[in-house]
């Protein structure tokens, strides 16, 4: 898209869409500090809930598990979500529609009937519940929301330059890795990004496939809630954006060192 | 480019992080075979030191997961799902349960502080003598309202249904106690599986339908704190949190009536720690830790010895605990209390009635 | 074909290789077998159960009965169902419609900035999303109840005198639904913007043509697929969405996810749950496959 200099009111608008995305996450921010233990007015400043969240050995095995299943399950989603996504693109095969509409699919269907499901298939086939059928059951839901977002970065794709390149002497490996890869690995990086997103914050199917002692973040949060969600959890959710923020930050210093 | 350099240090430090071991591992047992516990209970329901305690005197590490609702912990064993040596299902819930046969009886013989709960909360309907449960906390459903935001003091449940009340309740989204304060305001059983009442029921809930500002079942009491409600169905714990933050939140059982619910540690089918399972059940009725869960939960406790015991430990809490109807509902509160059953095949009903009722 | 193999050096000549080179159908089949594999045990296997759930009933305890009959699905039949169904369609539309309208700027912006700003902005789109999301809607709580953080600010600055009562209507629903549904649309419209080529553009205003004109003429036809892309990530999870309708409507009317949820845990009635779920995903799949194939997504790109 062109360089040229934004028109006044599109960075206008970029600002005030982000103001809306932001505020609600500032909002929690600043109410971790919350002396009230409710947390449904202020009421006074506190570093208290960081101290028990430091203690709380319950939330910190959460977390944990929640980054291991988020960071593997996007990793094996990317890679099967992308390869159908050019299969889909580019191919025709027998069992075209099928292998389509298998992949719309994990998008329509309700959590619960997911989560039910896949418990009774691992029941079945006598899988002891855990960690990793968390990681099974978030793999499954991951790949077409990948396989759907490349697929937008794919259409209208030129397969001609791929063409062009292996004419030029290169083989199917290395056109795909120095010619098509680099030209979607925006809409790779996206669905790769969106996967992530929703491995975090998943709650249903986590609930029905996670196993003793293999508890997430959202089903911990989800269950606080029945009785009273402390400020213990915006904390949780405070120190997430500001390491987030930091690793951001540490990149573009990294970025503009470089240039 | 930029992601590529996020995503390399992201890598590292997320193995990293998968890296660190959990918690130190705990010292040496005292006579049991099981080195872990399985507990699968409500949130926010077993007191983090009172698992620290357990395993400094047994050796033995606690998983501590959770479920949200009695159903949610039902499907998951409903449907298979194994590894859990201890729940806390509802009064109700159990009976549901021993009909599917998901729970395993206890060896009462390794539970001898059984005696400490006090004797009118043994033996209940769901489970004579017993034999699968024993009882962790109780309390109330009823009504509870703002003393000077409210128009006026409600006696019964039929005043919620006064306009001075206009979108100013806040009910639990619970599709059996809504119902059931709609029976109970027509006269009818709060367990009743006549379709014709639950027509009625229906018909009267639609007529309440004005007044209510929202359901929750998570914290109604907020709503009563905030003031965008002035009174409400809900259960003792969340009219106990209410109070404590504002004293003008009382809690009375209406004239129709109120309801009644115990929850119970129980042992599900194929408990791979059975040993430590009775172990946690007997070291959880002490009285000093038993009290600790009442220290943090507010809950009627049903452990006569722990409640002895905090008459001396620990005074002022004793007086709190003692004198608000959330926590020590008083003889003519409790007479007026009604357990919910399950309703077998009228579930159905309940539910058509919920979704008719709502859908409207 | 023949050229390509001519040029290609001559290393081992390895069969299946040769095989995956000369046939387009086969590297077809290759590249979607492992989604297709292991969508086939994840999914398929699963949810066959399911289809087969429904078709049975419920005993008096909330176990499943195996005794073929399709009452469930002619319980279904009953309009309060239809009711609910049109409110969950109504609610996944405004929220597509909402997304769409206030995203595709937001998208427009980030494509169109420099490029080293690019990959960040996406970023910090997606950057609230890994808070909990519980603890999202609750901060919208805190500032839409009455006399919560907007009532206040308002009331400070003297806009208004009484509390605005947004928290526990359909406004305050359409809020939260359009703030958590936001970067799905944002994402794929911003893939499908990124990639519009600046010569295109150029072109157009070469050609005489108005800021606006090769935005409708040029820009806003390339940007469909990521529209629909949007779309359906949008729509379906929006419509099948309760928990955030319960949290700020007040859980005071039902939804079809609220429906389905109901059958699994407090009616305890599975195969009825089922059966709902089955007709759900059957209208949604038809919905989107129509959808996408109308639009061109699957056209023949071959070359």
């Amino acid at each position: 898209m062109s360089e040229k200099k934004l028109p006044i009111w599109l960075r206008a608008y970029g600002l005030a869409a982000y103001l809306y995305i932001y505020v609600p996450i500032l909002i929690l921010m600043v109410f971790s500090f919350n002396t009230m233990k409710l947390n449904i007015r202020w009421e006074g400043f506190t570093f208290r809930w960081y101290g028990v969240l430091f203690n709380d050995q319950q939330v910190i095995l959460a977390t944990r598990n929640t980054l291991i299943i988020a960071a593997l399950s996007t990793l094996v989603a990317t890679i099967l979500g992308t390869m159908a996504a050019l299969a889909l693109h580019r191919y025709r095969f027998p069992g075209y529609n099928v292998s389509e509409t298998v992949m719309y699919i994990p998008i329509v269907i309700p959590e619960v009937i997911m989560g039910i499901s896949l418990l009774v298939l691992f029941v079945i086939l006598k899988f002891q519940l855990g960690l990793l059928t968390i990681i099974l059951a978030h793999i499954a839901f991951n790949i077409p929301f990948v396989a759907l977002v490349v697929r937008a970065r794919l259409h209208g794709y030129d397969n001609a330059i791929d063409e062009a390149a292996m004419d030029l002497g290169a083989n199917e490996l290395t056109t795909f890795r120095r010619v098509t890869l680099p030209t979607i690995m925006p809409g790779v990086l996206s669905g790769a990004l969106l996967a992530f997103t929703l491995s975090l914050d998943d709650y249903v199917i986590t609930y029905f496939t996670a196993g003793p002692g293999s508890t997430t973040l959202p089903l911990r949060v989800f269950s606080m809630v029945r009785f009273m969600v402390t400020p213990e959890v915006n904390a949780l959710s405070t120190i997430w954006v500001v390491a987030v923020f930091l690793v951001l930050l540490a990149g573009q210093i990294a970025q503009s060192r470089r240039t | 480019m930029k992601l590529k350099r996020l995503v390399s240090t992201l890598i590292p430090a997320l193995l990293l992080l998968a890296a660190c071991a959990p918690a130190a591992r705990p010292p040496a047992a005292s006579g049991l075979t099981s080195t872990e516990l399985n507990l699968y209970a409500w949130s926010e329901y077993v007191p983090q030191q009172l698992l620290d305690d357990f395993t400094a005197k047994y050796g033995v590490k606690v998983n501590y997961d959770t479920y949200s609702s009695n159903e949610e912990m039902l499907a998951k064993l409903q449907a298979g799902a194994s590894g859990y040596d201890l729940v806390i299902p509802s009064d109700y819930m159990v009976a549901v349960m021993l009909k599917l046969g998901l729970l395993d009886p206890l060896n009462m013989t390794q539970i001898p502080n059984f005696g400490n709960i006090d004797r009118q909360f043994a033996d209940q309907y769901y489970d004579p003598g017993n034999k699968y449960t024993v009882p962790y906390m109780w309390g109330t459903t009823a009504l509870a309202y703002h003393k000077t935001n409210a128009p006026f003091e409600p006696k019964s449940w039929a005043d919620l249904w006064d306009p001075a009340f206009e979108n100013k309740l806040v009910l639990l989204d619970d599709s059996r106690e809504v119902p059931g304060m709609a029976l109970q305001v027509l006269g009818f059983d709060k367990n009743s599986t006549s379709a014709d009442e639950l027509e009625q029921a229906k018909h009267k809930l639609v007529e309440l339908k004005p007044n209510i500002l929202l359901f929750n079942s998570d914290d109604p009491e907020t709503a009563l704190i905030t003031g965008e409600a002035w009174a409400g169905l809900m259960w003792n714990g969340n009219a106990a949190l209410g109070h404590a933050e504002d004293e003008n939140i009382m809690y009375i059982c209406p004239e129709e009536g109120c309801g009644l619910w115990f929850d119970n540690l129980s042992m599900p089918k194929g408990a791979p720690h059975p040993d430590a399972a009775m172990a946690f059940i007997n070291f959880m009725l002490e009285p000093a830790e038993s009290i600790l869960i009442t220290g943090e939960f507010p809950y009627s406790n049903p452990n006569a010895a722990a409640l002895e015991y905090l008459k001396t430990s620990d005074p002022d809490a004793y007086a709190v605990y003692m004198g608000f109807s959330a926590t020590n509902p008083p003889p003519e509160f409790i007479s007026k209390t009604t357990a919910l059953k399950d309703v077998g095949d009228a579930t159905t009903l309940y539910d058509q009635l919920w979704t008719n009722f709502k859908g409207e | 074909m023949s050229a390509r193999e001519a040029s290609a050096p001559p290393h081992r000549r390895n069969a299946v290789l040769d095989r995956l080179r000369e046939s387009r159908i086969f590297q077809g089949l290759a590249l979607i077998s492992p989604a297709n594999i292991y969508l086939f045990f994840f999914m398929i296997l699963p949810l066959a159960m399911i289809v087969v759930l429904s078709f049975q009933s419920r005993g008096s305890y909330g176990e499943v009965v195996f005794r073929f009959n399709a009452t469930n699905y002619t319980r279904l039949l009953d309009p309060v169902y239809a009711r609910i169904l049109v409110y969950s369609l109504g609610v996944g539309l405004g929220t597509t419609v909402i997304t769409m309208l206030i995203g595709y700027p937001l998208a427009y912006y980030i494509a169109r900035s420099p490029a080293r700003q690019r990959s960040l902005l996406l970023f910090l789109i997606l950057v609230p999303f890994w808070t909990n999301f519980v603890i999202r809607i609750y901060a919208w709580i805190m500032i839409l109840r009455g006399g919560g953080l907007l009532d206040s600010l308002l009331q400070w600055l003297g806009i208004t005198q009484e509390p605005l009562g947004l928290l526990y209507t359909p406004t305050a629903v359409m809020i939260g639904m359009v703030y958590e549904f936001l970067p799905f649309m944002v994402l794929p419209l911003y893939t499908s913007l990124e990639k519009i080529e600046n010569a295109l553009l150029e072109a157009a205003a070469d050609l005489g043509a108005p800021p606006w004109r090769a935005f409708l003429r040029v820009t806003l036809p390339l940007s469909v697929p990521g529209m629909i892309a949007g779309t359906i990530l949008v729509f379906i999870p929006a419509m099948g969405m309760f928990v955030l309708p319960d949290l700020m409507g007040g859980a005071k009317t039902l939804l079809i996810g609220n429906v389905i949820r109901n059958q699994f845990l407090t009616a305890r009635d599975w195969p009825f749950g089922a059966a709902a779920s089955m007709i759900l995903m059957l209208m949604t799949l038809l919905l989107t496959l129509y959808y996408t194939r109308r639009a061109g997504f699957s056209e023949d790109l071959l070359v």
